[in-house]
């Protein structure tokens, strides 16, 4: 008996139980609700099913939190302009396959160079970022708030204000399908991206270097370790890989969408990166966590939707959720409640 | 220590001061055909950021004690829709709207005060969850945008108070100069704050909690009470800010306001507060409000670029004071260094 309770009470303190519980939880609501929620079937040579649409949603959202990870990992803060910055490769991607035109049926550049500048772009983003927290020790988020803000800007001017739509098959093929593989590509592009950077934080130091400098950007630097180069690199990797996403976002649309394309992806990010246990005040950070904090929002985003809640209204849901976690991870909160069992178990031991 | 901190936001205040001068003047030579030398030129600035510069006024009283707060754009939409709904949908008077709105403000600063100095979280991510929530609500109250047409909201609105100069126009008529009482209750504030800032007791605190809270709390004071105070007084200004603001725009919608926290956050920061607090003060921040209007009357009155440009050149004026400050921060961090070897 006595060690059936020990392992429950392991289990409990896994690291990725929280996150798989919600995840659970969120997926259970679900089958009570639609009980052919777990039904996949095959229309027109496509996979087609809710848990698919959530899966495929999620594409961007894992990218993103993934870069979030690292971010908040290296400096105690958010990158917020996650959303602003896929706007603006998203733009500059599309300008340039258009050539300057509201609306083209054919290319005016390769898309590979046009992704690649839409990329780029993100990283002088990242890189911007980078200075602002890592050189001049700017908090992270009023360094970001200034893309924020400005970002969507820029996207309105790249594009000149207007929508600009690549209407060519071969564009689609990044938010769609490839030929007649059945799964949806950005599947494959949040895996590609997952799996590099899984393998770059286990082969190289790179992750353990980003918890010391999260952890304590001084000792860190005293043992020899570039603080501010390694801090900076977050925020490029975070802007690169929110650059990647605008693309993916973008190729779903087949346009440019500055007002719209990842609208309010910020604050799914944060909360993926705090529903997969992770101290949002930086230090040791979880992966594989975030990712399925990810996969949970999506869900729970799907699920609402579903219950016929706007997409304007979205936020308040998310925002409690939020909330309710960090004060849950709150150090005052959890020595609140540490101070209660131990009041109880004295009062347990007078009896 | 204390002297040269002040002396250190006076230098960024007078910057501020020399930069409006500055862009205003540099407008009215551009700009002398088109009208931006009249007087009213320059009172316009104050009628349609009133509500900017009372909502800034709190901001500057949290960015003082080392917090701060990005949900006072979706607050102000709330409070606007709010007021709209209860005045046009429910028919309610305009003073029940206003304190709706007051409370609605005193709300949200109890809550995220709270959170923030009570539990100890980083007021980042609480005003981050705010802001989404205000924004949300917002949308929850109304989808579509009402506007107002209570009698004694417009009356209120639209009340002008003529002031004693004017000028003639190139057809020999006297024109006269007016404002708005949102004007008067939005430099009020200025004044109180300003006040309470320099000799009040909580006044005097909050710039030691952002100086330094350890020191704070070993010199006796209550910082977190003190830092809760300064939450629940920037929600309320953010609460009345948003009144003013509605009585400038008569209408709510989803979309109102935003961004408007980097507005109030670029005014306090180009007037002189420091992001890592215990320096600063609202006369700064009121010139970086009138820096911002001006921005945005330079770029309508160009007339052909997009509204666009307001929102990039105050980001960019913003990075360009960050970057300020902390050379500034970073230089008298030698010279004490030098002193001290």
């Amino acid at each position: 008996m006595k060690q059936k309770s020990f392992s429950w009470q392991r289990l409990v303190h896994a690291r990725l139980f929280m996150p798989l519980v919600c995840l659970a939880v969120v997926l259970l609501a679900n089958v009570i609700r639609t009980p052919d929620f777990f039904k996949i079937s095959i229309n027109n040579g496509v996979l087609y099913g809710y848990l698919i649409d959530i899966i495929n949603r999620s594409s961007e959202l894992v990218i993103l939190a993934v870069g979030m990870t690292l971010a908040t990992a290296a400096s105690g803060g958010q990158d917020i302009s996650v959303g602003a910055v896929m706007a603006v490769s998203a733009a500059i991607c599309c300008q340039l396959l258009s050539g300057g035109e509201v609306s083209v049926t054919s290319l005016a550049a390769p898309i590979v160079l046009a992704a690649l500048a839409g990329v780029l772009a993100a990283g002088l983003c990242g890189a911007f970022n980078g200075f602002l927290v890592a050189k001049l020790h700017i908090q992270p988020m009023v360094a970001t708030l200034i893309l924020y803000t400005a970002g969507r800007g820029i996207a309105q001017l790249v594009t000149r204000g207007q929508i600009t739509y690549v209407r060519v098959d071969a564009y689609k093929v990044l938010g769609g399908y490839i030929g007649s593989c059945p799964i949806p590509t950005p599947v494959f592009v949040a895996l590609i991206v997952v799996i590099i950077m899984a393998v770059i934080l286990k082969k190289t130091a790179l992750g353990l270097y980003l918890e010391s400098v999260g952890n304590n950007g001084k000792a860190s630097r005293l043992v020899g370790l570039n603080s501010a180069l390694i801090c900076f690199m977050a925020y490029v990797i975070c802007s690169i890989l929110a650059g990647i996403a605008g693309l993916v976002a973008s190729s779903r649309i087949y346009s440019a969408d500055a007002n719209n394309i990842g609208l309010n992806l910020e604050m799914d990010a944060i909360l993926a990166v705090a529903l997969g246990g992770n101290n949002l005040g930086g230090g040791s950070f979880n992966l594989t966590g975030s990712i399925i904090g990810a996969y949970t929002i999506q869900a729970l985003t799907t699920t609402l939707y579903a219950m016929k809640v706007s997409a304007d209204q979205l936020p308040v849901y998310k925002a409690i959720v939020i909330v309710i976690i960090v004060i849950l991870q709150s150090p005052v909160f959890r020595s609140l409640i540490a101070g209660m069992k131990r009041k109880r178990a004295v009062t347990v031991d007078e009896k | 220590m204390k002297s040269k901190k002040l002396s250190r936001s006076g230098l960024l205040l007078t910057i501020t001061v020399g930069l409006f001068l500055l862009m205003y003047i540099s407008g009215m030579l551009i700009f002398s055909d088109k009208g931006f030398a009249k007087p009213q030129m320059f009172l316009n600035l104050f009628i349609s950021n009133a509500g900017l510069i009372v909502i800034s006024c709190g901001l500057t009283l949290v960015m003082i004690t080392g917090g701060i707060d990005i949900s006072v754009g979706s607050v102000t939409a709330l409070v606007c829709t709010v007021s709209a709904f209860m005045m046009e949908n429910m028919g309610l008077s305009a003073v029940t709207a206003l304190i709706a709105s007051l409370i609605i403000g005193l709300l949200f600063g109890l809550v995220q005060g709270y959170l923030v100095s009570y539990l100890e979280i980083q007021p980042f991510i609480i005003t981050l969850a705010g802001m989404f929530f205000a924004r949300g609500m917002t949308a929850v109250v109304s989808t579509e945008m009402i506007s107002i047409k209570n009698e004694l909201f417009l009356k209120w609105a639209k009340a002008k108070i003529v002031l004693p100069f004017g000028y003639t126009n190139n057809k020999g008529v006297y024109i006269e100069s007016y404002i708005y009482p949102t004007v008067i209750v939005a430099l009020l504030t200025v004044v109180l704050v300003a006040l309470m800032l320099k000799y009040t007791r909580f006044g005097r605190s909050l710039y030691a909690i952002g100086g330094n809270a350890q020191s704070a709390v070993m010199m006796g004071l209550n910082v977190r009470r003190d830092k809760f105070r300064a939450y629940v007084l920037d929600g309320f200004l953010t609460g009345l800010g948003g009144f003013l603001f509605c009585l400038n725009s008569c209408a709510g919608f989803v979309e109102q306001a935003k961004g408007l926290e980097m507005d109030a956050i670029s005014a306090a920061v180009i007037g002189g507060t420091l992001l890592t607090g215990g320096v600063g003060g609202v006369v700064g921040t009121l010139f970086g409000v009138l820096i911002k209007g001006t921005i945005a009357s330079l770029i309508t009155t160009q007339g052909t670029l997009s509204s666009w440009w307001v929102r990039i050149a105050l980001s960019a004026l913003l990075c360009f004071f960050i970057v300020l400050q902390a050379v500034i921060g970073s230089v008298s961090a030698k010279k004490h260094g030098a002193r001290l070897a």
